[in-house]
């Protein structure tokens, strides 16, 4: 039996060439399951994320599989760029979803949302009829490694974007996010994503405040938080655990004097201050109050950074554990052994195809 | 037949020190069901000793140094088994096993363990007042340990120099939580310990261990009275439960040595 995975993904073809194939939700079971009754098919598993439309088929020849699948694709786009796409045999193949799945082959290194996507479209071509033995064991097997890769490794530690370290942080001074209230300086768009990235882990009380009111209360019912009269912040801040500062003040808007009284009554309770703006809103002597941990941009963008940095040295370290498995994987596939009577783990260490 | 067991127990909190020392240099710490079984067979090991010991000096096994020693890391144990899962702070075993591991180590190497039977009749003011004391410290001491880690995710957060164990470590307001809580429950114990000491009788010849003991419980009221009046932060506190219970320690060792155990 050979395995084929025929496709295009974020290496190989821009966005508007993978809009084109990409296929929704609601139809990737019948999809799956046209693609399954083309001749030559034997199971089908479709993954069709934003960054990749990829086809796995298992089939008793390989070029039956590929000309199945190019025929599928025919139907879904009137003319198929044939550069763009990739094509891999066996060993290859089965290389290759184990990477997708441990995030290795992700545009964002070690992103974990690629595996949900790939169970998802599993459970797809599982419900249509359309996977059996083979395809079944490959994709169970490579959640497995999903989940070997990410616990025995760091290639999903720590965040790598701005906003994913500031809610990381968030998560590691506070612990639970429902509780803590969150303020808001200067209506801009980065705060307002960091806001809605606290939102989203369990962030229930927002407060905004910026110079035009009106700006300060177009957000704040965006965000279902509440507005605040840039005079009044100062007020506020007693009960705020996170500030997102973002203004266009050329002066810093919070220092160091005005915030030690502050945090004198609330000797128990961390306040975390991110500082989105340049020049910064916050004076960096803040930083040294008991109690107060302050962030700009520099370091948060550093934090993301030294997270890529340890994910990039994680992957040699994946990778092998991906080849272990491959070759585990092969073993049972071929039986220990290739149709031309050679030890399938040869062929695979030698880089050579099925 | 009691130091085996002692011994079986030191090795298995070595294997939570090693598993600590090798999981944070491999850089991926994973609370391991294997440590959180040693921790357990360790108590389990620690208690069958203080069992047997108990048994064969007919009283509270706190008549030497070396038992004192084993008492309050069996103590340390305990309240890890009573709050660790409770408060999330798995890291926590990971922290005590090397604390506790140290303990055993330096009462088994360095420390006269020649225990012997009193057939006086031990005054049970004398035996809870030791037990509770003893208990009451490894509440300190774990609180110390919670402090530890405090600090440590605190340097990080402020330096915003992020390493591997950053985010092992449960979040800095439930460190803080959890240090307040343990002095507390150290502070409420001791409290108990201290009214069983004054209720000995003839206390002229415990004098220097109840006045000690009376001095421990102030300096943590003290700590408890300036946290919970929010004159001090969190950050000091957590020092102050190191430095306090280091001061404990130095002084619990020279307190046994002056009052020339067995004392009762």
């Amino acid at each position: 039996m050979e395995i084929v995975c025929f496709g295009l993904s974020h290496h190989t073809a821009p966005v508007d060439l993978r809009e084109r194939f990409a296929i929704a939700d609601g139809e990737a079971a019948e999809l799956t399951a046209r693609l399954k009754a083309a001749p030559g098919v034997g199971e089908a598993v479709i993954v069709s994320t934003c960054n990749r439309v990829e086809f796995y088929v298992a089939a008793e020849e390989q070029a039956a599989a590929l000309a199945a699948v190019e025929a599928f694709l025919v139907t879904r786009a009137a003319s198929a760029d044939r550069e763009h796409f990739f094509q891999h045999s066996t060993a290859q193949s089965v290389r290759h979803l184990f990477r997708v799945v441990s995030g290795i082959d992700s545009m964002v290194l070690g992103e974990t949302e690629i595996l949900g996507q790939v169970k998802k479209a599993y459970a797809a071509a599982q419900a249509a009829g359309a996977t059996s033995k083979h395809l079944n064991k490959l994709f169970q097997r490579a959640f497995n490694v999903a989940k070997d890769v990410r616990t025995n490794t760091n290639i999903t530690r720590g965040s790598v974007s701005v906003g994913s370290v500031a809610v990381e942080l968030s998560e590691k001074i506070f612990g639970r996010l429902a509780d803590c209230r969150v303020m808001i300086l200067g209506a801009g768009e980065m705060s307002e994503l960091t806001a809605g990235a606290l939102q989203a882990r369990g962030v229930k009380t927002i407060f905004v405040a910026n110079r035009s009111h009106d700006r300060a209360v177009v957000l704040a019912e965006k965000m279902n938080g509440k507005a605040v009269r840039f005079d009044d912040w100062a007020r506020e801040i007693h009960d705020v655990d996170i500030l997102i500062g973002s203004t266009a003040a050329p002066h810093h808007v919070l220092t160091a004097a005005q915030l030690a009284p502050v945090m004198r009554t609330r000797a128990d309770r961390p306040l975390f201050c991110i500082d989105l703006a340049v020049p910064r809103d916050i004076e960096p002597a803040v930083n040294d109050l008991d109690g107060v941990y302050l962030y700009d941009i520099d370091s948060l963008q550093a934090i993301a950074e030294q997270s890529m940095n340890t994910r990039r040295q994680e992957i040699a370290v994946c990778e092998q554990m991906i080849e272990r498995h491959a070759l585990e994987f092969g073993e049972w596939l071929a039986g220990g052994w290739t149709a031309a009577g050679v030890r399938y783990s040869t062929v695979v260490s030698g880089g050579a195809e099925t | 037949m009691e130091r085996l067991f002692l011994i079986l127990s030191t090795f298995c909190f070595l294997f939570g020190f090693a598993y600590t020392m090798h999981s944070l240099g491999a850089r991926v710490y994973r609370p391991s069901r294997g440590n959180f079984f040693a921790i357990l067979g360790g108590f389990s090991c620690q208690t069958a000793f203080l069992y047997l010991r108990g048994e064969r000096i007919g009283r509270c096994p706190l008549t030497s140094l070396f038992e004192v020693i084993v008492f309050l890391a069996w103590a340390m144990v305990l309240f890890y088994l009573l709050i660790g899962s409770a408060y999330r702070l798995s890291l926590l075993g990971a922290f005590t096993s090397p604390l506790v591991f140290v303990f055993q180590f330096i009462a088994l190497l360095a420390l006269k363990d020649s225990p012997v039977r009193i057939d006086l009749t031990p005054n049970p003011w004398m035996e809870l007042h030791a037990a509770i004391s003893i208990i009451a410290y490894g509440a300190f001491a774990l609180a110390c340990v919670a402090g530890v880690m405090y600090l440590t995710q605190e340097r990080q957060l402020k330096s915003h120099h992020i390493h591997s164990i950053f985010y092992r470590l449960p979040p800095i307001r439930d460190l803080a939580v959890a240090n307040g809580r343990l002095i507390l429950a150290g502070f409420g114990l001791l409290t108990v310990g201290i009214f069983a000491g004054l209720m000995i009788g003839g206390l002229h010849t415990h004098a220097v261990k109840i006045a000690w003991s009376i001095g421990v419980w102030l300096l943590y009221g003290i700590i408890f009275a300036l946290h919970k009046g929010h004159r001090l932060s969190a950050r000091r506190v957590a020092w102050l439960s190191v430095a306090a219970f280091s001061a404990v320690l130095v002084t619990l060792s020279g307190i046994t040595f002056i009052t020339a155990a067995p004392s009762y």
